[in-house]
């Protein structure tokens, strides 16, 4: 339930679930986005789900953040607001070129790498939140002893495809960006489809991910 | 091939169709996008007697040079922006705020915007954009919308699908603004900030980094100290947040910024102040002034009115 609602600037709400990071949190979170998006508030001009957040901001002319803070408020979710959940497969390949930061986590987590490639693929992944760039999944919970800082130096250009992972999150690259995660492989599917303007993310909040290791030549002959 | 065109002789330093932006995607990822300047991009558009959501040019310090191909057509530009319009028989500085007729073989030249960052120019008619999610706004990060998701490259030809004929000269007296003083709310990681911090925000002058795009204004001056925390749970952003970085510097999202972050938010800029900011070129010097939310809305319908009294000029 949401907790509290302040300001965030004078044309967006700033909903917070409180503390904690957990499934339960979360769901919450992604079912006041359902229900608000279903709505059609015609004001509201983005809600944005993470962990234990929702944003929601708005046309400062069309309505202000009070009236609008009144009207979320008087939202209820019930049982019947159910998550949509799929399970997706993941294919990642942990071989070089594409697991550009093995040595580092063998460092780091004190595990040769078929004990981390066995933690990370015996996992059943939630998906938290989508975004910082286009149809990127944020995936958790990754076991205590899997859990690793970002790069020190984050990567001016992280290659397409690459699968990162962080404190207990684990992320897909959906095209080649800067950033600071730990990158244990790299998918050959298409996890944002910009040509697709009804459903361009392959993974959604809510949903289930598994990743499944396949060889250097499975990838390279993967057929979309 | 449609039969007006224009031919990209320069594309400028970073040259996009935009045009309102694409809301609703935050929690796909993505970005709002569309001009930076809003009032500047209404202004062009209704000076050429466009719908007001059509597509425009953006250009940003140096603009494109362009040869047109074609049957007459109209253009304005708006901004702080110097251009020549040149024919066979003679070269005009142009004026922003005031439309132009050119004809085949003519060329317009952008040398550059001055003391700011943006301008933007429209047709009487329509440039041929592709539309996703209901915009033509290009991200170039994300390769998103018109032109491939790129910014306008040298050489290329720029479609035009339609013509408006039924056009009269028009023109409005304005003049931009520069801004010194960003007027901010509170953020909510506020106290994340030492006292000294907080007193530094506010009186010390930050200098504009040269490092600033279209989806970010990076900020050089006083370091920041964070007594609590340098990061939070990724949560989402809008346009104006200012984040403060883990070495103290603070950052001011704009309107292709990444939809979640993981920095503490110790202010937003106000509505009303967003035009002006986005226009403060590299080496700019700003200051902070905390003012109050209804405070920030006052202002904001107050910066509408103007912008409704200079659309109804037109």
């Amino acid at each position: 339930m949401i907790k509290n609602i302040l300001n965030l600037g004078d044309a967006a709400l700033y909903c917070d679930f409180g503390q904690d990071i957990n499934k339960e949190t979360n769901s919450y979170v992604i079912k006041y986005f359902n229900k608000i998006q279903k709505l059609e508030i015609k004001s509201i001009n983005n809600i944005t789900p993470s962990y234990n957040k929702l944003i929601i901001s708005f046309d400062l002319n069309k309505i202000r953040f009070n009236e609008l803070k009144n009207l979320i408020e008087k939202i209820q979710i019930d049982d019947e607001d159910t998550l949509k959940k799929k399970v997706i497969e993941i294919p990642i390949c942990c071989e070089e070129p594409y697991s550009l930061d093995f040595s580092r986590l063998e460092e780091k987590l004190k595990l040769n790498k078929e004990q981390i490639l066995k933690n990370f693929f015996k996992k059943k992944f939630f998906c938290y939140m989508t975004g910082f760039i286009a149809g990127m999944p944020f995936l958790g919970d990754l076991d205590e002893n899997m859990r690793i800082q970002r790069l020190e130096t984050p990567r001016v250009k992280v290659p397409k495809g690459s699968i990162g992972i962080t404190e207990q999150f684990a992320n897909i690259y959906t095209f080649e960006s800067p950033g600071g995660w730990n990158i244990i492989g790299n998918t050959p599917i298409e996890v944002f489809d910009n040509s697709k303007e009804k459903e361009p993310n392959l993974i959604n909040p809510g949903d289930t991910v598994i990743f499944k290791e396949i060889t250097r030549e499975q990838y390279l002959n993967y057929e979309q | 091939m449609s039969n007006n065109y224009f031919e990209v002789i320069r594309s400028g330093i970073n040259t996009t169709f935009q045009d309102k932006g694409r809301p609703n995607l935050y929690h796909l990822g993505i970005p709002f996008s569309g001009a930076m300047d809003n009032r500047n991009y209404l202004l062009v558009n209704k000076l050429v007697a466009n719908d007001l959501n059509n597509p425009v040019l953006e250009f940003a310090y140096q603009g494109p040079h362009l040869k047109y191909i074609g049957e007459k057509i109209s253009f304005a530009i708006t901004g702080d922006v110097s251009f020549k319009i040149k024919s066979k028989t003679s070269e005009i500085d142009g004026n922003c705020y005031e439309t132009y007729e050119i004809n085949d073989g003519d060329e317009i030249d952008i040398f550059s915007t001055n003391k700011s960052v943006y301008g933007y120019l429209s047709l009487s008619g329509k440039f041929d954009v592709t539309y996703q999610w209901g915009s033509c706004s290009t991200n170039t990060k994300s390769k998103i919308g018109s032109n491939n998701g790129k910014k306008l490259q040298n050489q290329q030809i720029i479609e035009i699908s339609k013509i408006n004929k039924n056009f009269n000269k028009k023109r409005i007296n304005y003049v931009n603004t520069k801004i010194e003083k960003i007027r901010v709310i509170k953020g909510t990681n506020f106290d994340y900030f030492s006292e000294i911090a907080i007193n530094n925000f506010f009186k010390k002058e930050f200098k504009v980094s040269k490092l600033s795009d279209r989806m970010g204004m990076r900020l050089e001056g006083t370091q920041l100290e964070n007594i609590y925390n340098s990061n939070i749970k990724s949560e989402g952003l809008i346009k104006g947040v200012i984040q403060v970085t883990g070495d103290g510097n603070p950052i001011i999202m704009l309107s292709d910024h990444g939809t979640i972050g993981g920095y503490p938010k110790i202010a937003v800029t106000i509505s009303a102040d967003y035009d002006r900011l986005v226009q403060l070129p590299s080496g700019s010097k700003i200051k902070f002034q905390q003012i109050e939310l209804s405070d920030a809305e006052t202002l904001f319908k107050m910066y509408e009115m103007d912008t409704q009294n200079l659309l109804n000029q037109i």
